[in-house]
């Protein structure tokens, strides 16, 4: 079966100077709706969450894990659970704000039902990324349920991965909504798996340090948003914080707020003729 | 400035152009308290297009829009939280349950949770939806869906109700169950705006409508009106024989008798003669004894078809 594809049409009208996103609390509004919507199914959703973890250090943890031994003065598995914890919350947002957003964005109609109401349109999207990042947040609460399994907990610090994960969803999920906004079809969606989640989930330091890569290498990482998310949640959870990760969190910060609003801008051009 | 609170909608040079392509071209309307107001056109027509830019959905290229005396280009909140839209495209919430669309679109209005709930119940009974209120949408039937469409636009309790084809694909009983339900609204005092692509529901519900084609108005009356000044009173349908040429039909039936004011039309096979009075017409015109012949009162179908042309559109 053929998916069937969808015009990105060419806004008509002649955009003035930039117009900042134009949001107030309405957007928790959509992000009800789905959270609603996702109650109806939250059995399976949550099985999800906690399996995929479970499998990952079971496979990767243990059993890679013997092999490698230690890094960098830790066990493997946990090195590599923390990383695993930000990978995860990745994407959770990313499906759920490719997917998902694209779904209810042309197929079901369900912005152009919204708009019809006071919420604006840069509502419904940031309605959709604090969606995509409770997403992120579900996910990351099992991550850590799963990690006390394997005895990976051992301070509150790591409690405060809880609230990265908040923000490595927020970032992601305004991301797949720039690529959301830009797809014509379904299929558009694994170019920018395979191009941009799949390298970031890989050269993110997840796996191994990042100073094993040569130094062009590092260098790319450090443009990769997730190695500095996995760099904060490894600290956190080795009780190795300090003051520069303040820097690593700003940088999150920063580069969520530059991609939301490129993605309302995104989607107002598509949607708003 | 006092506005004057009796135009409910008022459009001024309105038009949109998509790219090179006029959809609205530089029309002037206005809709008053109370009344329900009909646009009627060809496919393609540019019916759509004006509801979209009420909504903001899409953005006024020229000219002004305004719904209760706010401008849609610089008041969108205001102006949508005080209207109600029933689209042409179903977009009914299909991850939702009957209620719930209901439920959480009066959320999107900002209205409370025990507010909403009574709402939603008293909707659902209005348009015969009770028993089906904890359905997934996708048991609904069309008829049902377009009703719920319609409950979600009043969700709101808005001055206005904007609907866009509400009745098409419909069967009869649903049909009228719609118009009676719209009938009772407009008693009530909700002004309502709506397209149609029927003459009946027109001539059933419009206090006023204009015809439109190619994004321009054509007319703009009450249905009586507009069948008196342009179709006259009474119609009679003369279908053309095998073979034979309009002009071939036309002196042969009409020859040299006077007219006396009525109006020829001829399509690809009917002659139609639009006229006061059928009867004395009838005596002068030759018929011959093989053609069928029809006579009827003139309608709004009539007007439309007269003005925007009996060929296909699209
Ligand atoms: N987004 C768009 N881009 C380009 N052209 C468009 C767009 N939307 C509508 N049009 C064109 O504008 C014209 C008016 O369309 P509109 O949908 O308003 O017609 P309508 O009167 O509602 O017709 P119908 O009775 O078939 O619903 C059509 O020719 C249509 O192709
Ligand atoms: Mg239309």
């Amino acid at each position: 079966m053929s998916e069937p594809t969808y015009q990105v049409r060419q806004a008509t009208e002649p955009r003035g100077p930039i117009k900042w996103p134009d949001v107030t609390h309405r957007a928790v509004y959509v992000w009800f709706r789905d959270f609603k919507v996702w109650l109806t199914y939250y059995k399976a959703s949550l099985i999800g969450n906690l399996g995929e973890p479970l499998l990952y250090l079971l496979a990767m943890g243990l059993g890679l894990g013997k092999m490698v031994g230690t890094v960098n003065g830790i066990p493997y598995i946990a090195f590599l659970a923390p990383g695993l914890m930000c990978s995860a919350a990745m994407y959770t947002a990313t499906f759920e704000c490719t997917f998902g957003a694209f779904t209810r964005m042309t197929r079901q109609q369900t912005y152009d039902a919204i708009l019809a109401t006071p919420v604006s349109l840069d509502e419904i999207v940031l309605g959709e990324i604090l969606w995509g990042s409770t997403k992120s947040l579900f996910s990351g609460v099992a991550m850590l349920l799963v990690m006390s399994l394997f005895g990976l907990v051992k301070s509150f610090w790591a409690l405060l991965a809880l609230p990265l994960v908040i923000l490595v969803g927020l970032l992601f999920s305004s991301l797949s909504m720039i690529v959301t906004a830009k797809s014509q079809s379904y299929d558009f969606f694994s170019y920018y798996f395979t191009l941009g989640i799949a390298p970031m989930f890989l050269f993110s330091g997840i796996f191994f340090p990042i100073e094993n890569l040569p130094e062009w290498a590092q260098t790319m990482a450090w443009f990769l948003p997730l190695t500095h998310g996995v760099t904060v949640s490894r600290a956190l959870f080795t009780g190795t914080v300090s003051l520069g990760h303040l820097a690593d969190i700003l940088w999150l910060a920063v580069f969520f707020l530059i991609a939301f609003t490129f993605a309302v801008g995104a989607v107002r051009k598509r949607l708003i003729l | 400035m006092k506005q004057n609170n009796d135009l409910i909608l008022n459009a001024t040079d309105l038009t949109k152009r998509f790219g090179d392509f006029t959809a609205v071209d530089s029309i002037s309307f206005s809709v008053r308290k109370g009344e329900c107001f009909g646009f009627l056109g060809p496919n393609g027509a540019g019916k759509t297009t004006i509801m979209r830019m009420i909504t903001n959905h899409l953005l006024v290229t020229e000219g002004t829009l305004s719904v209760l005396g706010m401008n849609v280009s610089t008041n969108a909140r205001k102006v949508k939280s005080r209207i109600g839209i029933v689209p042409q495209e179903n977009n009914l919430d299909m991850d939702l349950t009957v209620i719930d669309n209901l439920i959480i679109y009066s959320r999107y209005h900002g209205i409370g949770k025990r507010e909403a709930n009574i709402r939603s119940t008293q909707l659902l009974d209005f348009f015969q939806l009770a028993e089906h209120a904890q359905s997934p949408l996708m048991r609904l039937s069309g008829g049902m869906k377009r009703r719920l469409l319609i409950a979600r636009g009043l969700i709101n309790e808005p001055k206005v109700l904007i609907l866009d084809e509400p009745t098409t694909g419909l069967d009869p009983q649903a049909r009228h169950l719609i118009w009676q339900k719209l009938r009772a609204l407009q008693s009530q005092g909700t002004t309502l705006v709506l397209t149609t692509h029927y003459m009946e529901e027109a001539e059933q519900l419009c206090d006023r409508l204009v015809i439109m084609d190619h994004g321009k108005i054509l007319v703009e009356g009450s249905p009586v009106e507009l069948i008196k000044e342009h179709a006259g009173k009474e119609v009679l349908e003369i279908r053309l024989l095998e073979n034979e040429g309009r002009d071939d039909c036309i002196e042969s039936v009409i020859g040299d008798a006077g007219l006396d004011g009525a109006e020829v039309e001829c399509s690809t096979d009917t002659l139609y003669l639009y006229t006061e009075d059928a009867m004395a017409l009838l005596s002068r015109i030759n018929i011959g004894s093989e053609r069928s012949i029809l006579h009827r009162r003139a309608s709004l179908e009539d007007v439309f078809l007269r003005l925007t042309g009996r060929e296909l559109k699209e």
